[in-house]
């Protein structure tokens, strides 16, 4: 096999299995931070039970997201050297960012978060807490900031020519504010709070099916399902906005995803959907000139197709392009239907009678970890041929010195111990759950 | 060229990236130290409070690796993209051994199964062992120098040419004083019978440290040419060769008074003052081309432009007082012997 794919192949296995935890870690800890600042304001034990219980599958959630993350931040070297010496002086500054304001502050208050509450007073344990969230969040916002320069680039000027070419910085905050920066962090984060309601949604859901923890489980699913209703939403208020900033930046992604190929003319919005790239026709089930309304608020208005770009600037996996993005649109639909269903009951009060209900709920979250992944995919495959949208190809920014053979070699490693991880991690999130938020049998069993 | 204080901006930040890798070999230094001493310990008590010693600080510590990382690519692109990509296997392997050691602290305590245990021991001690052994490796493959030739492009061996005698030996003095500093942090943390297994423990480790640090030391001075050039030109950094014997000198003394805390600061300062001087022999190069010197990678043609460098600098600025100030709040909550409870791993 050559280079280049073995190359993206494990770069895209690497980075879809961190981009896992880092989201629900940052939802669990907005989850955390309400619930223990509940906690502090109420002096309700229930909260601090919640809080501690949440804590520990923080705890594993983050830890793994920091083992695999160090993997992403090396592997720009090992296996994308070109592309790392072309946006080295643009990452650079994003990169330090990253880790002096936002790593250092998780790192080190994750240790006093998690072992330090018999140590610190409550409110010093709550301002950890907020450290943590806070410092994750902050590093979404450097890695999205990074990635979205990749897609429109701003404040830069290309020095050099051939193997010496790259991009310097000219403007720091228009680099950081480059076109899609906002967006995109916004729709990051928001993606991420979803992983995390639903998963607190999900556990809790589970122990009042099961008719355990019930009232405590209550209270936690009234949070959640608070952030899910109103995220879900506004959610699909921030793609909105992503997308027309790809219809104006990115217009042969916008064209990908919808799998538009005609020059100029009024394009569909599907709802399902499956592009054939020889017919360049679509067989689907969508609402025509829909693509052009949402854009121009004009159903007549013509969409840039992919047939404006030259061949070699087309995304070459149309049809991949086109599933993912819908996917996570669909999901995105999806929760909000079961969210406002579900705040409409509670506002009845039957909301937790409703077993087929909390059954949906139990194993909706998988959803948002599939969107996530879709949507993220959506975008990297969109932006192909292009590393850096306009300037670097995929195909020159590879390490020229790494052979297929090492790759391989590595590419087998992390397959071996990221199963090994997965595992891991789904035993023991098992294992918290079934144990459940109280620990009545304080740990007399020491085993020596 | 742009300078602040009459140094330009590239050695400034090649004085950043060397302080960021000195706080990591000393701070990660105890944490792999204490690692790699694991399974000389022999009840399950022992071991837990080993790791616990750790719990609290580890996941901390290792941000100095993602900055020093972070600082390497936004600082010296060339350089970071170059060393990774023509040493691709050791880094893999310590990437990977990085994950596995981070799932032993997580997942160790977790059951009570024997086996279970024994088994996370095992792959804990082995992968910190490995860790420090590879982070010599790769030091002493950067003070050999690299087959480089013109655009930074890496001519040399794939698999396994990373793993050169020199280098091999680099990679136990490492090891050997990760293992000092290690025993040294635990001491300070246990007590009863495992502190008294520990200062046995030390007094070998001590063995290992002096040996391999002299056999180290005279294999550099006679056979990797260069390496005293800088100190010819300016005789008066033979200063930080001094101070780095006087350091090593130290550690035994004060562990013989049992001043353990001193100990653990002059180790500390004997990793700062090796550190220092391989920077100071190197420096301006980063990766010396065995090929033709032309071809090296040095500070000024790998560096990011001015206008970046400045940026970060002023982050640096910004940033480190923020960070020394989270260490000590984290360092002081967690001062004192380890205590096992509910929260424990």
């Amino acid at each position: 096999m050559d280079v280049e794919i073995l190359a993206r192949v494990q770069f895209a296995f690497t980075i879809a299995f961190h981009y896992i935890y880092p989201p629900l870690s940052i939802g669990i800890g907005l989850i955390m931070v309400i619930m223990e600042g509940l906690y502090l304001k109420t002096g309700n034990k229930e909260y601090e039970i919640l809080t501690r219980f949440w804590l520990k599958i923080f705890a594993i959630t983050f830890g793994i997201g920091v083992a695999t993350g160090i993997i992403m931040e090396f592997e720009f070297g090992t296996n994308w050297a070109v592309y790392s010496k072309y946006v080295g002086d643009i990452f650079g500054s994003a990169l330090a960012a990253e880790g002096l304001f936002a790593f250092g502050l998780e790192s080190t208050f994750l240790g006093i978060l998690i072992f330090g509450w018999n140590r610190v007073s409550p409110k010093v344990h709550f301002i950890s807490t907020i450290g943590v969230f806070l410092g994750s969040m902050f590093s979404a916002v450097w890695i999205v900031v990074a990635n979205s320069w990749q897609q429109t680039p701003a404040g830069y000027h290309i020095v050099g020519e051939g193997l010496k070419a790259r991009a310097e910085v000219t403007d720091f905050w228009e680099m950081v504010l480059n076109p899609s920066s906002i967006d995109r962090i916004i729709h990051t984060w928001q993606g991420a709070f979803l992983a995390g309601a639903f998963m607190v949604l999900s556990v809790h859901a589970y122990y009042i099916r099961k008719g355990r923890y019930v009232e405590l489980s209550k209270r936690a699913f009234k949070i959640a399902l608070i952030v899910a209703a109103v995220v879900s939403f506004t959610q699909l208020l921030s793609g909105h906005s992503s997308a027309d900033g790809v219809a104006e930046n990115q217009p042969a992604k916008l064209a990908a995803m919808e799998g538009h190929y005609e020059k100029s003319a009024p394009a569909d919005l599907y709802i399902l959907g499956w592009v054939d790239n020889e017919t360049q026709k679509v067989s689907g089930i969508g609402v025509p000139g829909g693509l052009s309304f949402l854009v121009h608020q004009d159903f007549e208005e013509p969409i840039t197709g992919l047939n404006a770009f030259p061949i070699e600037d087309q995304p070459s996996q149309v049809n991949a392009v086109f599933q993912f993005y819908h996917i996570m649109i669909s999901i995105g639909m999806f929760l909000i239907a079961i969210t406002f269903y579900a705040s409409f009951l509670w506002w009845r009060g039957k909301l937790f009678e409703t077993k087929w209900l909390m059954w949906i709920f139990s194993f909706s979250v998988i959803l948002p970890q599939i969107a996530n992944q879709a949507g993220w995919f959506a975008a990297e495959m969109g932006r192909q041929p292009w590393i850096v949208y306009g300037h670097l190809r995929t195909s020159e920014g590879f390490s020229q010195e790494v052979s297929a053979n090492q790759i391989l070699f590595s590419l087998i490693l992390f397959a071996v111990i990221y199963s090994l991880l997965l595992v891991l991690f789904l035993y023991s999130l098992n294992k918290k759950i079934k144990h459940g938020p109280y620990d009545e049998a304080k740990n007399t069993l020491e085993i020596i | 060229m742009e300078t602040f204080l009459g140094i330009d901006y590239p050695t400034l930040w090649y004085l950043v990236v060397g302080l960021l890798f000195s706080g990591y070999a000393i701070l990660e230094g105890f944490d792999y130290g204490a690692g790699a001493w694991h399974l000389f310990f022999k009840k399950d008590l022992s071991r837990r409070i080993a790791i616990n010693a750790i719990g609290p600080i580890w996941d901390a510590n290792q941000v100095w690796l993602i900055i020093g990382g972070g600082a390497l690519f936004a600082g010296f692109p060339v350089m970071y993209a170059t060393m990774l990509s023509a040493m691709y296997i050791p880094f893999m392997l310590f990437l990977m051994l990085l994950v596995l050691r981070s799932s032993a602290i997580k997942f160790r305590s977790a059951e009570e199964m024997l086996w279970w245990r024994k088994t996370w021991d095992v792959i804990y001690f082995v992968s910190n062992t490995l860790i420090a052994f590879l982070l010599g490796v790769v030091l002493g493959n950067i003070l050999e120098g690299f087959a480089i030739g013109e655009n930074f492009s890496y001519k040399g061996g794939i698999f396994f040419s990373f793993l050169s005698p020199y280098a091999i030996m680099v990679g136990f003095t490492t090891l050997s004083i990760f293992m000092t500093q290690g025993a040294i942090f635990l001491l300070l943390k246990t007590e009863g019978r495992l502190h008294a297994r520990l200062t046995y423990l030390l007094k070998n480790g001590m063995i290992f440290f002096i040996v391999s640090f002299s056999i180290t030391s005279l294999y550099t001075l006679i056979f990797i040419p260069g390496v005293t050039d800088n100190f010819k030109e300016t005789p008066v950094f033979f200063v930080i060769p001094l101070l780095s014997f006087l350091a090593v000198a130290n550690v035994p003394r004060l562990i013989a008074k049992k001043n353990y805390g001193f100990a653990l600061i002059f180790s500390s300062l004997t990793m700062a003052f090796l550190l220092m001087l391989v920077a100071f022999q190197l420096y301006p190069v980063l990766l010396l081309s065995t090929i033709n010197p032309e071809y090296s990678v040095t500070i000024y043609n790998a560096a990011s432009s001015q206008k970046s460098l400045g940026i970060m600098l002023t982050i640096v600025v910004i940033g480190a007082p923020l960070l020394a100030g989270y260490f000590l709040f984290l360092y002081k909550t967690f001062y004192g012997k380890v205590k096992l409870d509910d929260t424990s791993y």
